[in-house]
């Protein structure tokens, strides 16, 4: 990354500290979301945008780490942090298992496999032989985690909307630096040639195989992170949060925020989740269409998202500045 | 001279003193002289959509309310937002209303799974849930939930009444359920479990289950009559419980049969199943069907019409979910003129609690609304009717809890 | 027996149903070599469109006719006004499209005409061949129209130039814009006959269904796995694939898992057929030259 870039990105993260105590506890809510849907696009863009299998079922992911989450804290009295690590160990071998078969299939057919994933989950959530544990359609409500007591002894004052932002803009900031590390070295390099040219990638020794099966488990990872961390700020699941909207609504999120592009992440999660208050202002009488009609707009005129658009901004402020 | 001023000066001092002598207004955030703020969520876009139908009604019926002068003065700003029927977003839209537009409280908000991801919430920042628009039995508990309020007969006590009906009329029987596999259909079935008590385990000789998802629910209802029942329970949604009727009636299986108090309605219903299919039919009802024939010149839906041609001419008339807006709208609006000047959050639930024998003249005779300090179920009776083929019959006594 | 009987012919009337509109999802596959999404929400809007003009006093034949030539404008027109200009962008920006195009004809038509359900009308007679118990004239009549359909696909591709220009479009268009075939006319024209196929799909199913906004949601699902089961580039195999979705479905229900699961497991089931068959039991399977 160029300096200019490194300090961007500081000046990104000071903003992003400091927003919480000057905008409203909602907003501060509304944020976390955003940090929570970048973490989960970050992981499917690790997935569809650089190693090229299309996921339409992310949202199965996404669920399970809901789920692990809310019933290790529920159920088994676990402490939030911990649902974390947890939930992201249950999807990275989730992931890992499901992407194994799907190795075998292609284009649309891995669509069908994971769209089948994404459909199946609240049918699978609501099962009543698993009632016991997933609350079945009632669902399970969590306790709100409070801020720590060290901060009270250091003299800071925060209510739990703005600790619970903190929390999760630490964990994004981790998982965006590991998936940074990850996908600009040999890995990065390995997932981007085996979607490009993946016979000429196995020539050169990579193991397209182990490749792709690891891309579904550490993509389906991140998004099960993410799922933990919006059941704990959101403190409900149910499987009405987990329908197969939820799968599309992310593949939008990435498509729109930028494929292969990590800043892409963030792009999308604040479309998904501030475009569809901003169509439902505009109409009441069909909602939908409003949104529809921002996502037609969005990709005529930014084809490679909103990041593809960016990164041509620059490059074009930059011919200027050399001129 | 001094004989005079003593009593008016005690009169005055008396006055002064005294706290219902002034004009009393209290407020708290979302009232003011002006306006009553009143928040709310409900499905526009997404799977449920059908529902956001309600939410328009509500809107259109408080235009009206102010186009008529509002309450006791004061207009009624309804601002409703779409939440998609996704928990989450429910959460994050109440918490605008509640936190960014200080609505005096939050009405009607739209299902079972919306309402329990913001029942903490609410019940913790003290702002009244009102008239929750789900029938789950568990909005009624004033003890550990005393902000939060149902409105409609809950589907439980509907499925016991008919529960008592089977075992006063045909006690040696074989029941078979059609029902919705969430929250609505499962919670049908268990009021019938429990209403058929010991006797459930061998009277209902089969449960069959449908998702949203399910083009047709013709296998299911094969499977039904290949079990032997001869009680047929229905627990679909409109689409699905006229599927049920008439196939039902197609393959030649004849029975008893309940259907549940959502799919009611002549026109939106029984008609496209099939008149002559549905004779027979038993179910509960608390609102006027607009499309049975026996109202048609009956002044309270007369209103309602008018009101929906001049208001919300979009919205259908056949739309049961119409009639419905219309009517808890009018509730609350008993309880906002009940609560006079003093529109706090506390007073609103008070005088929600407070409503004794009302009687709104889009429900059927002898439904009334009742409420009060440990009964936070407004509606609770239901009139049990039979559907001759062209209307439906009341029979029995108005039930209820 | 009797009751199984009953399953599976009940299975393949409904099996019937997917396989109509898998076969318009075929239909669009051979010539752009994508899925649309949005291909039900079409067939229901063109659905809703025959349900105004009987409304209207229209006869059904006329109002039949009618239908599927104004979807056959609509789906032309999409594609020229909508599809044409991200054509050249990723693949996944144009799924994005489709999945714009089916929210806001949902949206639109709930709008336009609301949710209460309504009874769209059938030429086939109303009593059951034969007085039988299990399967309604329409029904049967339904599969018999989606046959007829699948024949003139078949005929249509194999052996009319027309056909033959279109595949070789969605295989190779700068190949076939080399060779003189006007690759834009042939896109528009391929959209328009699937959707044309997808509206006599939506006028079929309608009445076994009833007509509502959210008529085609589930349809799409099982017709999209009945496609790629039969083989997404094979209409043959989209009707097999069809009728094998529906008794599966409806097997599975009644016998083995119940209805909470039928729909995971047989889609489990679907995915477990294609792992042993990658491109469907009847696709192509491609080779890809190094």
């Amino acid at each position: 990354m160029t300096r200019r870039a490194y300090i961007g990105v500081a000046v990104l993260l000071a903003i992003a500290c400091v927003l919480p105590f000057v905008v409203s506890n909602y907003r501060t809510f509304q944020l976390t979301l955003v940090l929570v849907y970048a973490i989960a696009l970050l992981g499917l863009n690790i997935l569809t945008g650089y190693n090229g299998q299309i996921s339409l079922g992310h949202g199965a992911f996404y669920a399970i780490g809901a789920y692990s989450a809310a019933v290790l804290m529920d159920r088994l009295g676990a402490p939030y942090w911990a649902t974390l690590p947890a939930a992201g160990a249950v999807c990275l071998v989730a992931g890992f298992l499901f992407g194994l078969p799907a190795l075998r299939l292609e284009g649309l057919y891995l669509a069908l496999a994971t769209f089948a994933l994404g459909v199946s989950m609240p049918q699978l959530l609501k099962y009543h032989h698993l009632e016991k544990w997933t609350g079945g359609v009632q669902g399970i409500v969590i306790a709100k985690p409070e801020p720590p007591a060290f901060l009270r002894e250091a003299g800071l004052q925060m209510n739990s909307d703005q600790w619970l932002y903190f929390f999760a803009l630490a964990v994004a900031v981790v998982m965006f630096v590991l998936g940074w590390n990850l996908l600009r070295g040999r890995v990065g390099r390995a997932l981007i040639a085996i979607r490009d040219q993946h016979i000429a990638a196995e020539a050169m020794g990579i193991n397209s195989a182990l490749y792709k099966s690891l891309a579904f488990g550490v993509s389906a990872m991140y998004t099960g992170i993410a799922g933990a961390l919006g059941a704990i700020a959101v403190q409900y699941v149910a499987p009405d949060s987990f329908t197969i909207f939820l799968s599309l609504v992310f593949l939008v999120g990435i498509v729109v925020g930028g494929l292969a592009s990590i800043s892409g992440a963030l792009y999308g999660a604040l479309f998904i989740q501030f475009v569809p208050n901003v169509a439902d202002e505009i109409s009441k009488a069909a909602p939908w269409a409003i949104f529809g009609l921002f996502l037609i707009a969005f990709v005529y005129l930014m084809p490679a998202g909103v990041a593809g658009a960016v990164r041509m901004l620059l490059v074009r402020l930059k011919q200027k500045g050399a001129k | 001279m001094k004989r005079k001023l003593v009593p008016i000066a005690a009169l005055l001092a008396a006055a002064l003193a005294s706290p219902t002598a002034l004009a009393q207004k209290k407020y708290d955030p979302g009232a003011s002289d002006a306006e009553i703020r009143i928040g709310n969520t409900n499905p526009y876009s997404g799977p449920a959509s059908a529902y956001g139908t309600i939410g328009k009604t509500i809107t259109a019926y408080f235009k009206m309310v102010d186009d008529q002068g509002g309450i006791n003065g004061r207009k009624i700003n309804f601002i409703s937002y779409d939440d998609a029927y996704s928990p989450p977003k429910t959460v994050e839209m109440v918490r605008k209303l509640v936190e960014q537009d200080n609505v005096l409280f939050v009405f009607q908000t739209l299902g079972t799974p919306s309402n329990t991801a913001i029942h903490k919430y609410m019940n913790m920042k003290k702002v009244p849930q009102l008239h929750v628009a789900t029938g789950a039995s568990k909005w009624n508990d004033p003890k550990n939930f005393p902000w939060t309020m149902g409105w409609q007969p809950n589907y439980q006590t509907e499925a016991r009444i008919y529960a008592k009906h089977i075992l006063q009329t045909k006690p040696d029987v074989k029941i078979g359920v059609l029902y919705q596999n969430d929250d609505y259909g499962k919670d049908y079935l268990k009021g019938l479990k429990d209403g058929l008590g010991d006797k459930a385990a061998k009277m209902i000789v089969a449960e069959v289950s449908y998702e949203v998802s399910d083009p047709t629910v013709d296998s299911q209802i094969v499977q039904l009559q290949a079990s032997g029942a001869n009680v047929f329970f229905n627990v679909g949604t409109p689409k699905f419980a006229a599927q049920a009727i008439r196939k039902a009636y197609d393959i030649g299986w004849k029975p008893v049969q309940y259907l549940n108090n959502v799919s009611t309605s002549i026109g939106a219903v029984l008609t496209p199943a099939g008149l002559e299919k549905s004779v027979g039919i038993i179910t509960t009802a608390y609102l006027k069907d607009y499309s049975d024939a026996q109202w048609a010149n009956d002044p309270a839906v007369k209103k309602w019409e008018g009101f929906m041609k001049k208001y919300y001419p979009a919205g259908d008339l056949n739309d049961v979910s119409n009639l419905y807006g219309y009517t808890v709208a009018r509730t609350l609006e008993q309880v906002l003129k009940q609560c006079g000047d003093n529109l706090t959050r506390e007073n609103v639930m008070k005088q929600a609690a407070s409503m004794k024998g009302q009687y709104i003249d889009t429900l059927l005779p002898g439904i009334t609304i009742t409420t009060s300090d440990n009964d936070y179920a407004p509606i609770e009776s239901v009139q049990m009717q039979r559907f001759n083929g062209k209307r439906w019959e009341r029979f029995g006594e108005v039930m209820g809890n | 027996m009797d009751a199984f009987i009953h399953q599976v012919l009940s299975g393949l009337a409904t099996g019937g149903i997917y396989a109509s509109l898998a076969l318009a999802l075929v239909m669009i596959y051979r010539v752009t070599h994508l899925v649309n999404f949005a291909q039900g929400e079409m067939a229901m809007f063109s659905t809703y469109i025959a349900w105004s003009l009987i409304n209207a006093g229209m006869g059904y034949w006329p109002a039949f006719l009618l239908t599927v030539l104004l979807a056959f404008v609509l789906g032309a027109v999409i594609e020229r006004v909508v599809i044409r200009p991200v054509e050249n962008a990723p693949v996944l920006a144009i799924v994005v499209i489709f999945i714009a195009l089916l929210v806001i004809l949902n949206s639109a038509t709930g709008w336009i005409y609301s949710y209460t359900i309504k009874t769209f009308p059938s030429p086939f007679p109303k009593e059951p061949l034969f007085g039988n118990k299990y399967m309604s004239s329409h029904e049967l009549g339904a599969i018999g129209v989606t046959l007829v359909v699948l024949v003139l696909l078949y005929v249509f591709f194999r052996f009319t130039p027309l056909g033959l220009a279109m595949r070789a479009v969605a295989q190779n268009p700068e190949s076939s814009r080399l060779v003189g075939i006007r690759v834009g006319w042939m896109l528009a024209l391929g959209w328009g006959l699937a959707a044309a196929v997808g509206a006599v799909a939506g006028m079929m199913i309608a009445p076994i269904v009833y007509l509502d906004p959210n008529m085609m949601g589930g349809i799409l699902l099982y017709a999209f796995a009945a496609a790629l089961l039969g083989g997404i580039d094979s209409p043959g195999g989209a009707v097999i694939g069809g009728f094998a979705v529906g008794v599966l479905e409806n097997v599975l229900g009644a016998y083995v898992i119940g209805n909470d699961l039928k729909l995971s497991v047989a889609l489990g089931l679907i995915i477990g057929v294609l792992l042993v068959r990658p491109s469907g039991l009847f696709g192509k399977v491609h080779v890809t030259r190094v």
